[in-house]
């Protein structure tokens, strides 16, 4: 098992190197002069060179490349352009918002999307069956934030007055202030972001219970007269969990582009808010840094889920 | 006889340079339209599929005839206008909007159809791109095993970035604009593709039809070009559909968060929401109809890729 994961994290290093090259070059491969960009046009020779010097494109290229690679292995993102504070600090004071409302949107939309899924396996092309996928293939298609305001008129405005809403349709409290207003402001940002990667897990533990209920010790299973759900759960489930576990971990990825916009919608102040304002100045040091910091969490995340398999599964044998 | 096979010839040359898979695509989807049967009997067992299809080629004819269809200027502003109710005349000016103006008068009705055409065109042509780039760089990955490896550690640190936030960043590096969005949406999805052209080309390349070319000795672009990209046409027009979806819906991100195509030179379905979400306590139908029209069209390519999923290739339910 341990030459098992000390191998993955080896595995794993160069898909980081590959993430802090690529958003290194990202910046210096794009057509025109991107300090020009990110300063804007109506920018004065001061501020430009200020941008030019804080993305560090007045030096070398090679020297350039030589401070990123050492920064980053100190922590050091880059600071902003416009606040001149450092990209880490900010995302570190953001993440609480947005870890909040993923972990609590994934936890719902897999305690709703499993059983969705099993019952869609088990009555496999039946009106049943039809009817949860095409619900699946509508959730998998609402624009996140469309849904979003539709559900803040229709909660917040137009069925109760807007005086007497009966949900807070923006801004966040957290967890550890108050948990039951900390909820309550929970419930809409999760619906309108839940229904997309609830879609996502459905369809995938459809199509793995689908394959496992093929197998021979299912019908042994029926066979000697077990019920039903014990063939469904302890049979079929278990062994068709590895296919959703792994769907649940690339779909992280997934999961914080729909934050970063469900965030927007409802003033929560996290990363994807960040995101946002950082766009409005032309901050791009904080875009750089979040797409950094995301990265290497999707690849660790996807890592301990690689590993969490050979726990999960004695048939796994490296 | 004879000019027909001289151009003959001529199309099976351009065939073995990259742009001719465009021709063997084409090549493809008329095969299937000659053979009405199977396609028939696919939409009877699949009737998602049909409506989706349906609804898509609604949405196209749409497009194609918006200027016949819209009721007014979508650019056109009418300051005594503003936030008219849908379907309601207007005291001012005596227009009727059908589904309401916004902050400036415009008419929502017009400026959803006009977005369409933008929205739809956005969602086609990244496909495009990305099926094309996906299937030469996954052919080459999975072909040649000395690239493999450092062209997919390449796509899969591109992968790891949340999508949303790697076309963000592109876009604050790219002049805003309709083509620089489908360029950041393509960078973002190719290397999906990639990975899916790839894993088919590791089982096509071990077929015996690929060692009989070599036998008779083709040379590595030829069996590429020739004899592996046309066989991944299905998996690809399959991955190329919902990739036009969600290229859609990224469009429509990236409207919402300001960085897409500017609401000022031509409206998309993205940018006419994002400047109605300001307004949505006051007039909604300026978020709503557009809306509603990005949710019709992604569920209905959806629709149409779960179905060509089951009709062409339904080893692919696994795997996508």
């Amino acid at each position: 098992m341990l030459p098992y994961i000390i191998r993955r994290i080896f595995a794993s290093i160069p898909v980081l190197i590959v993430l802090a090259s690529f958003t290194f070059f990202l910046l210096r491969l794009v057509p025109g002069d991107p300090a020009t960009l990110i300063a804007g046009h109506e920018a004065t020779p001061e501020e430009y060179e200020y941008v030019k010097a804080s993305l560090g494109l007045d030096k070398p290229v090679h020297i350039q490349l030589w401070k990123w690679v050492s920064g980053m292995a100190q922590g050091d993102f880059g600071k902003s352009l416009r606040s001149g504070l450092p990209v880490f600090q900010l995302i570190k004071g953001r993440i609480e918002p947005t870890l909040s409302l993923t972990v609590t949107t994934q936890i719902i939309a897999m305690l709703i999307a499993i059983p969705l899924g099993v019952i869609a396996a088990w009555k496999a092309n039946t009106i049943i069956d039809r009817l949860i996928m095409l619900f699946c293939a509508v959730a998998f298609s609402i624009p996140v934030f469309w849904l979003g305001y539709i559900l803040i008129w229709l909660f917040g405005l137009w069925a109760f007055g807007r005086d007497s809403a009966i949900l807070p349709v923006a801004t966040f409290v957290p967890i550890a202030e108050d948990p039951w207003e900390f909820l309550r402001h929970m419930i809409l940002p999760v619906f309108s972001l839940g229904l997309l990667i609830l879609a996502g897990i459905a369809r995938m533990t459809r199509a793995s219970v689908l394959e496992v209920l093929k197998e021979d010790y299912i019908r042994t299973a029926r066979a000697k007269g077990l019920g039903e759900h014990i063939v469904l759960i302890r049979h079929a489930l278990r062994n068709a969990s590895l296919p959703i576990i792994t769907i649940i971990g690339l779909g992280l990825a997934g999961l914080l582009s729909g934050a970063v916009v469900t965030e927007n919608v409802y003033a929560i102040p996290g990363l994807g808010r960040m995101a946002a304002e950082a766009i409005s100045t032309r901050d791009y040091p904080i875009i750089q840094g979040l797409i950094i910091l995301i990265g290497v969490a999707y690849v660790y995340v996807n890592l301990l889920i690689d590993i969490a398999y050979a726990f999960l599964d004695p048939r796994i044998r490296y | 006889m004879n000019k027909q096979r001289i151009n003959n010839t001529y199309i099976e040359a351009f065939k073995e340079t990259p742009l001719g898979f465009i021709v063997s695509i084409i090549e493809y989807l008329i095969s299937i339209i000659k053979n009405p049967k199977v396609l028939l009997y696919n939409i009877k067992k699949q009737p998602t599929m049909a409506s989706g299809m349906i609804i898509i080629f609604l949405m196209i004819l749409i497009s194609l005839l918006s200027p016949v269809l819209m009721t007014y200027d979508p650019n056109d502003i009418e300051m005594d206008d503003r936030f008219q109710p849908p379907g309601e005349k207007s005291e001012e000016t005596g227009k009727t909007y059908w589904f309401g103006s916004d902050a400036f008068g415009r008419d929502i009705y017009s400026r959803t159809i006009d977005g369409g055409k933008v929205s739809l065109f956005i969602g086609f042509a990244v496909a495009s791109f990305s099926v094309f780039f996906g299937a030469i760089l996954g052919s080459i990955a999975g072909y040649f095993r000395m690239v493999d490896s450092i062209l997919m550690r390449v796509m899969d640190g591109i992968m790891a970035i949340p999508s949303l936030l790697l076309a963000i960043a592109l876009m604050m590096l790219l002049q805003p604009g309709v083509w620089t969005v489908i360029a950041a949406i393509t960078i973002v999805d190719t290397p999906r593709m990639t990975r899916v052209a790839r894993a088919s080309v590791l089982s096509l390349r071990e077929q015996v039809y690929i060692e009989a070319a070599k036998a008779v000795g083709a040379g590595n672009v030829r069996i590429i070009f020739r004899h592996i990209i046309p066989n991944l046409i299905a998996p690809l027009i399959i991955m190329g559909t919902f990739v036009a979806a969600g290229a859609m819906l990224t469009e429509a991100y990236l409207s919402f968060l300001g960085a897409g195509v500017p609401p000022s030179s031509q409206a998309t379905w993205g940018n006419v929401m994002a400047e109605g979400r300001t307004f949505i306590h006051k007039a909604m139908w300026v978020i709503f109809y557009p809306g509603l029209f990005l949710a019709i069209a992604v569920t209905s390519i959806n629709l149409m890729g779960d179905g060509l999923r089951d009709m062409l290739d339904p080893k692919l339910r696994r795997r996508l």
